[in-house]
């Protein structure tokens, strides 16, 4: 196939068009009639082409990206699953696609049960009490979550509690979410082996306290075997433990995060329940709290009410609203259709599978790939680059080298407690031969960062742009076709 | 046990359990505390075949009703192309990753690019990001930048005639991050300019948030306001609705620093509340305010023209509690929906929606008050597709009887208040049809 980069506005072309609508038979021009200071001086620079054009267009530019339905991304921390094809079709089916989100209860009855119905399942998948399905994406989860968090204790009159724990090793969200909700971060060490050090916790643990945020496993997909005594001493100081649910797919069908002392969490439909990533979202973020926290969840909220009738409502103990309607509720949709396709009977296998592969890449790796973490990890692991440190092959090469070999990159530089991270998370979607050809690349790569160094860091060659100019691209911006257009002409 | 999901065999699981050094499935487990390992079944449904799940779902879709929507309160019913669907359901659109490895994400990376320059058009602004959650949080982070804006200042001002439910949720951001907000007045169904410049001379204002159009679907005239903000060292944001910005004054022309709203109106199916989009756009100078992923364009190493994802230093992940915003995802896919429906209804396709929807509006207005039901909530003042109207018919019992008939009715709002909309895909018959339900009803 050709070489294509145009942007559609470089296809534009005066009076051309790709609509069509109905005739107006209103007899009046409304527009007309507008004060002349209420409209726009000059017509917005929007494109002007066919159909057609649109439809090549955008096809063109589909065939410049990997998707999970390209192939294999070994991606930590982002739980790349199979997204189902069943999920993507009931999500747009016109009985929902049409409704108003305003609509009369008793005209929404259908979608208001599905919400609730998810709520009770992640409930009961969690082991808490209640959710909200109403945030839009994990960070927006976990500011829902800190949220209620403060709101418990400002309703216990105890306005000292600002500050929220959140270990070094936690995603960049946990800090900044913790900021939005106006607590205060306070880190607390981890020990080399990623997990919390409980003596660097005492003393943090004072009456200024809020909570504690944690993953479990935590970012280097390492149980935190002492949580117990964490949600012990941490209830003990009048703390609550939120839990990023980022890593919650290795315990799907083992542990529940409310069983291990957990008292609110965030889960990442788009990570534990297959709905797609989309090229960085829509997502969603449910929230879950564990009983006597159920009140303060926010507005709105769907009700059972005792004929079996469900309802829209806004509550007064909620901390307020998040969202303007009940959030990405198409994608929940999704989610929900992948819970019923699994079933209680299989959704027990996604924690031990993804697990199990997993271990799998690790053990076969850790001959060429450096593992500073040795044990059972979960569903995901950090090596810190090649294990051959002479070769001045970085992790940055090996990513952009794997793109060469059909692979999207693991995460990498994530965590920061090593130099080199590389962060490999496989999921239970992915087959043992997809696993073997991943090894095998790996175990190529390493060999060539050996013997050919100069392959690897040239990498990647295969791709349709290499090596992009991203210094530039941030001291001097262009972020839209006008500016470009700018950009052209003064270097003409 | 087997699941189509699930790829494994029982071969494939005793050879990768040699492998790793296991005996048994429980050993990956070994270091879990056994008091927390869960032991009984979910009480959750068994799995469902395909056939099941359709079952299933026509079963919840039919205890829905579509109904012809004369209603907007921020979400429109306004045609989607067919085209859309199908170039979403590209897999290599909706199966991919936020582009962080730009040499396999151009695709993506691209469209961002068109979707920026499309909210920039319309709203006449410099730059903006892309996309945010929805428009009410767009307007919630417009909040967060002019107050990070104003250094020492730390109060905003809400026009009373911001729709509510994004007024609660600006609210609430406000009220855990510690910032004050204000409500001003409404006078004749528009934000009362005396009470808003009485406020700014109080020298504590850091922004102001109004409206275009505004709940009542009126459009503000705003002449002078941005003038009167700027002389009390605030900052401006307007909340506004893309459809709209085709025809209207844009958010830059009424001077405003931030242009803030929810995409739902570029065509987007409302289904139940989302997935839309927000958006947030501003100038320049503030460029390293703006919160989330921004893309920009390059070169590659041979001289391509390429995108990225830039001025990375803003966000979460590097600068953690430091960063503009927590916010991590965008709505991509949504973005990509704006971006197409843009491209197809294009530069005359946009200003005829506009129009259509407008004469229908105005149309449904005059049959409205023609019933002798309704009089003029706010006589004179211009709107576009939205409109109140007052009356003291029954709200709750209105609505219902318009439900049962296929209708969705005008949203009632305090002192018998009544906002309907009318989009381009409303006929002259089924407005007529609608207004004679409405007649029957007070019959």
């Amino acid at each position: 196939m050709k070489y294509y980069d145009k942007l559609i506005f470089e296809l534009s072309r005066p009076g051309r068009k790709g609509y069509s609508l109905p005739k107006n038979r209103f007899d009046r021009n409304a527009l007309a009639a507008l004060p002349a200071g209420l409209k726009r001086g000059e017509a917005a620079e929007l494109p002007e082409v066919s159909e057609l054009d649109v439809v090549r267009h955008y096809t063109n530019l589909s065939s410049k990206n990997f998707g999970v339905d390209t192939g294999f991304y070994p991606l930590g921390s982002c739980t790349m699953k199979y997204n189902p094809k069943i999920d993507e079709e009931v999500a747009a089916h016109p009985g929902f696609l049409t409704l108003h989100p305003l609509q009369y209860s008793g005209s929404v009855q259908g979608a208001l049960e599905l919400y609730y119905n998810l709520q009770k399942m992640l409930s009961e998948l969690a082991g808490l009490e209640e959710f909200t399905l109403n945030p839009y994406a994990g960070a927006h989860g976990e500011l829902t979550g800190l949220m209620v968090m403060k709101a418990y204790h400002q309703r216990r009159g105890d306005l000292k509690r600002t500050k929220v724990i959140v270990p070094n090793s936690a995603h960049g969200t946990n800090p900044a979410s913790a900021m939005v909700a106006g607590l205060q971060v306070v880190e607390v060490k981890s020990k080399p082996n990623g997990s919390i050090d409980v003596e660097d916790l005492k003393p943090l643990l004072d009456d200024t306290v809020a909570g504690i945020m944690m993953t479990n496993p935590n970012t280097l997909g390492m149980f935190e075997t002492e949580i117990l005594e964490i949600a012990r001493l941490v209830h003990e100081a009048g703390g609550l433990l939120y839990y990023d649910g980022a890593n919650l797919n290795p315990l799907l069908g083992k542990v529940r995060p409310g069983d291990m002392g957990f008292d609110i969490m965030h889960i990442n439909l788009h990570k534990t329940f297959a709905t797609p990533h989309g090229g960085g979202g829509p997502g969603s973020g449910p929230v879950g709290v564990r009983e006597g926290l159920e009140s303060l969840l926010p507005n709105p909220k769907v009700v059972k009410r005792e004929d079996g009738s469900f309802e829209l409502v806004c509550e007064e103990g909620a901390f307020g609203n998040v969202s303007s309607f009940l959030g990405n509720y198409a994608v929940m949709m999704k989610a929900y259709a992948y819970i019923l396709s699994l079933g209680k009977e299989n959704i027990r296998l996604v924690g031990p599978m993804a697990t199990l592969n997993a271990n799998y890449i690790k053990e076969n790796l850790k001959d060429d790939y450096l593992l500073p973490i040795q044990g059972v990890c979960k569903h995901e692991f950090v090596f810190d680059g090649l294990k051959d440190k002479s070769t001045g092959v970085t992790t940055l090469n090996v990513a952009k080298r794997l793109l060469d070999y059909g692979f999207h990159a693991p995460t990498i530089y994530f965590p920061l407690l090593f130099h080199e991270s590389m962060m490999i998370e496989p999921t239970e979607t992915e087959s043992k031969e997809t696993l073997d050809e991943f090894i095998e690349v790996m175990h190529k790569v390493a060999h060539e960062a050996r013997e050919t160094p100069e392959l690897v860091l040239d990498a990647p060659v295969t791709t349709l742009v290499r090596k992009l100019d991203e210094t530039t691209a941030a001291k001097n911006p262009i972020l839209t076709y006008r500016a470009l257009l700018a950009q052209q002409d003064g270097n003409d | 046990m087997s699941n189509k999901f699930i790829p494994h065999t029982p071969d494939d699981i005793s050879r990768m359990m040699e492998a790793v050094g296991i005996r048994s499935l429980d050993e990956l487990y070994g270091d879990i505390p056994a008091e927390v390992i869960f032991n009984r079944d979910y009480l959750i449904p068994s799995e469902m075949s395909e056939v099941e799940i359709r079952r299933h779902f026509d079963e919840l879709a039919s205890k829905n009703h579509s109904l012809k929507v004369f209603a907007g309160g921020g979400v429109y019913d306004h045609y989607a192309p067919s085209v859309i669907p199908h170039l979403l359901s590209r897999s290599e659109f909706y199966t991919a990753y936020t582009p962080y490895q730009p040499e396999i994400s151009q695709g993506t990376l691209q469209y961002i690019f068109e979707y920026q320059s499309i909210i920039c058009e319309l709203t006449g602004m410099e730059v903006t990001n892309a996309s945010m959650y929805d428009g009410a949080t767009a307007t919630a982070e417009a909040m967060f930048m002019m107050v990070a804006s104003a250094k020492k200042r730390n109060r905003v001002l809400l026009s009373a005639t911001l729709r509510e439910n994004v007024a609660e949720v600006v609210k609430t951001y406000a009220k855990f991050r510690g910032i004050d907000i204000s409500v001003v007045p409404e006078r004749d169904g528009v934000t009362d300019l005396d009470a808003l410049k009485a406020e700014l001379a109080k020298d504590d204002v850091a922004g102001v948030i109004l409206p275009q159009p505004n709940k009542y679907g009126i459009i503000e005239d705003l002449s002078g306001v941005a003038e009167a903000v700027h002389a009390a060292k605030a900052q401006l944001a307007l909340h506004a609705d893309p459809s709209t910005l085709a025809v209207l004054k844009t958010p830059a022309e009424w001077g405003a620093d931030i242009a803030c709203g929810d995409g739902q109106s570029l065509g987007m199916p409302m289904q139940f509340g989302g997935p839309y989009l927000g958006f947030i756009a501003t100038g320049k100078g503030n460029i390293r305010k703006i919160p989330g992923r921004v893309v920009g364009a390059t070169k590659d190493a041979d001289g391509k023209r390429a995108f990225v994802l830039t001025l990375q230093a803003r966000e979460q992940h590097i600068r953690r509690e430091k960063a503009t915003s927590n916010i991590c995802s965008n709505q991509s896919l949504m973005s990509l929906y704006a971006t197409i429906y843009v491209a197809l209804m294009g530069k005359q396709g946009m200003v005829e929606v506009n129009a259509l929807s407008a004469d229908g509006a105005s149309y449904l207005h005059d049959k409205l008050l023609a019933t002798g039901l309704f009089e003029e909530a706010f006589p004179g003042k211009p709107f576009l597709k939205e409109f109140a109207l007052k009356s003291s018919l029954d709200a709750p019992a209105l609505e219902k009887h318009l439900a049962e008939r296929g209708f969705m009715g005008g949203i009632p709002m305090a002192d018998g208040l009544f906002v309907f909309a009318v989009t381009e895909k409303r006929s002259r018959e089924e407005i007529d049809a609608f207004v004679n339900s409405i007649v029957d009803f007070a019959k």
